[in-house]
């Protein structure tokens, strides 16, 4: 520990800032290498995923057709919500889009599982910070995945272009880019934060699924959320106020052209706010977190 | 000493150790009966949602608000029957292989397939079957007093209905089993449970939304190839009767779930002592 910090003191800060670097550029390395390894069953699972929005579909399908009969519309112009068949179908390949970026899988469940069994302090010896080290392995993560999931994609809007009215502006495409990589800090830290209640409780299972439960539901993974505010009730008030939504629903709305001018700008304030909030949350959760830690495990 | 081991009272004690395991952790047993009593609780949020917008699902098909909450009552009483009984099993089994532990299942002097499939009963699962009799309840309920067309319950609604739903579990069984084996030539199967989830999402809604070209191929292939289609609709359309759906095709569909029932259980026996064959132990 001596020699460390003598070593601080004796070299600039720019070559700090260097070491640094190349540091988190060998963690995303390994982390981009390991994940290949898998890519056929990356590329597998990637078109699997797409599989049950062939249902949702096709249930919409149904549900237009059931409703333009009984209003009397033509074919084509019936709307929920505003929403088209064609806008619905358009939302959901969007969604899939947004959880893309947004959706953590073990994530959570690992940082507990570490702290329950006493990996974690594998960490807590290293001159690294830990919530930068699970973030930057995330982050080669999904690089990979989109490198992977890249062709299935592709393939997919490809086919359903019909769904799409054409390209949206340039400044909807910005603000669309801009709430994906939103909705992965959101995603990332949310989740890093329940994973660190893992060391006030050491089985939080029935807690991420609670989670999982509601952001199942609420991210609007399953519908576009104006649907609740068609409701009578403050039910869509209420989902819209959740961080949740920016996991699927806003980056889908966005770029259907769904949430415009300020609105828009608001929207993706809000966004922001969220971020810096989790952000600060999970780094207090990981210190006080760490004073109650106490080892446990070989 | 009798060389066959009595069946039925090896799956009573396995009923009785799993029931024991799971109410030693008794407030585990209820957070995970509550849990997913709300994950259906929220699907039937948003079937209710989307029958705020529409009064059937499909133009002309019959499947109003009620006769889909049928259905869905179906789904939940099959996909609990499966989740209770055969779940835990299946889920284990890719282990017992990649860790070799298949073996000590070899040796006992009992039939494998029984010993793996039935070992472990899941109880807090059944909640769900409860939350379907309620569902039901109320949905046969609302359909047998309406003004209009009200159902009738007959003998044979009655008795067709539980035997379909168990013709249902044994298809949805014998796919399991399938992917089971399959899982012994592959050495490991991960993607089992995602790939079980994906493909049976096709089973979740009423066959007639699945239209137009694409829709029919669906249609074809999940009712022939692999009968997932045919699980929850017969017993569904048995018991809810709706109008646009033609009762003489349903029979003909009926007496075809007869058959797929029987073939799939026979089909997924013969896979598994064919897989159980090429498996090579893999322990050190």
């Amino acid at each position: 520990m001596s020699s460390q910090t003598a070593e601080h003191e004796v070299s600039p800060p720019i070559s700090d800032w260097s070491a640094r670097v190349a540091t988190w550029w060998a963690i995303f390395q390994i982390n981009f290498h390991e994940k290949l390894v898998y890519r056929g069953d990356f590329m597998l699972g990637t078109l699997m995923r797409f599989l049950p929005i062939v249902t949702q579909v096709f249930l919409w399908s149904a549900v237009f057709g059931a409703r333009a009969a009984q209003e009397g519309d033509a074919a084509g112009e019936t709307e929920i919500v505003g929403y088209s068949y064609h806008n619905i179908v358009a939302y959901y390949l969007l969604s899939t889009i947004s959880r893309a970026f947004s959706s953590m899988p073990g994530l959570a469940s690992g940082i507990a599982l570490q702290i329950r069994e006493g990996e974690i302090k594998k960490y807590l010896v290293q001159p690294l910070d830990l919530i930068s080290f699970f973030l930057l392995n995330r982050m080669a993560h999904k690089v990979t995945y989109y490198i992977m999931a890249i062709i299935p994609f592709v393939i997919v809007f490809y086919l359903c272009r019909g769904f799409f009215d054409g390209w949206p502006p340039p400044e909807i495409i910005l603000a669309f880019i801009a709430s994906l990589i939103m909705a992965f800090m959101i995603g990332f830290f949310m989740e890093a934060s329940i994973g660190m209640i893992g060391f006030w409780f050491l089985e939080v299972r029935s807690l991420l699924f609670v989670y999982m439960l509601f952001s199942f539901f609420l991210s609007g993974h399953m519908f576009p959320l104006d649907m609740l505010t068609a409701l009578p009730g403050p039910w869509g008030l209420i989902v819209k106020s959740l961080p949740l939504m920016y996991l699927a629903y806003f980056p889908a709305a966005v770029f259907l052209g769904k949430i415009e001018g300020w609105e828009l700008v608001i929207g993706l304030l809000v966004q922001l706010a969220w971020v810096v909030a989790f952000m600060v949350i999970c780094r207090l959760a990981f210190h006080y977190g760490v004073k109650r830690y106490s080892g446990y495990g070989g | 000493m009798q060389d066959r081991p009595s069946y039925l009272l090896v799956w009573l004690t396995f009923l009785r150790n799993s029931l024991v395991r799971d109410l030693s952790f008794r407030s585990n047993f209820w957070v995970e009966c509550i849990a997913s009593m709300s994950w259906v609780a929220m699907n039937l949020g948003f079937y209710l949602l989307i029958f705020s917008f529409t009064n059937s699902i499909g133009e002309g098909t019959g499947w109003g608000k009620f006769e889909f909450f049928v259905f869905l009552a179906t789904t939940l009483f099959i996909n609990s029957l499966v989740q209770t009984f055969f779940m835990p099993n299946i889920q284990e089994f890719s282990d017992l292989i990649r860790t070799g532990r298949l073996d000590f299942a070899l040796l006992k002097p009992i039939d494998t397939q029984f010993l793996v499939s039935f070992e472990k009963v899941n109880w807090p699962s059944m909640a769900n079957f409860f939350f379907g009799i309620v569902l039901l309840s109320v949905s046969v309920y609302n359909l047998s007093y309406r003004s209009e067309n009200p159902l009738v319950l007959t003998p044979w609604m009655v008795i067709g209905y539980p035997l379909f739903v168990l013709c249902g579990v044994a298809i949805l069984y014998s796919l399991m089993i399938v992917l089971a084996a399959s899982s012994i030539w592959l050495g490991r199967n991960q993607s089992l449970y995602d790939f079980w989830f994906y493909i049976t999402s096709f089973s979740r809604y009423p066959m007639e939304i699945y239209r137009g070209p694409v829709g029919h191929t669906l249609q074809l292939i999940f009712t022939f190839a692999i009968p997932i289609l045919i699980v929850v609709n017969v017993p569904a359309r048995i018991l809810a009767r709706p109008l646009g759906i033609d009762q003489g095709a349903a029979t003909q569909l009926a007496i075809f779930a007869l058959f797929a029932t029987a073939f799939s259980l026979l089909g997924s026996r013969w896979l598994f002592v064919k897989a159980l064959k090429s498996y090579r132990s893999a322990s050190s």
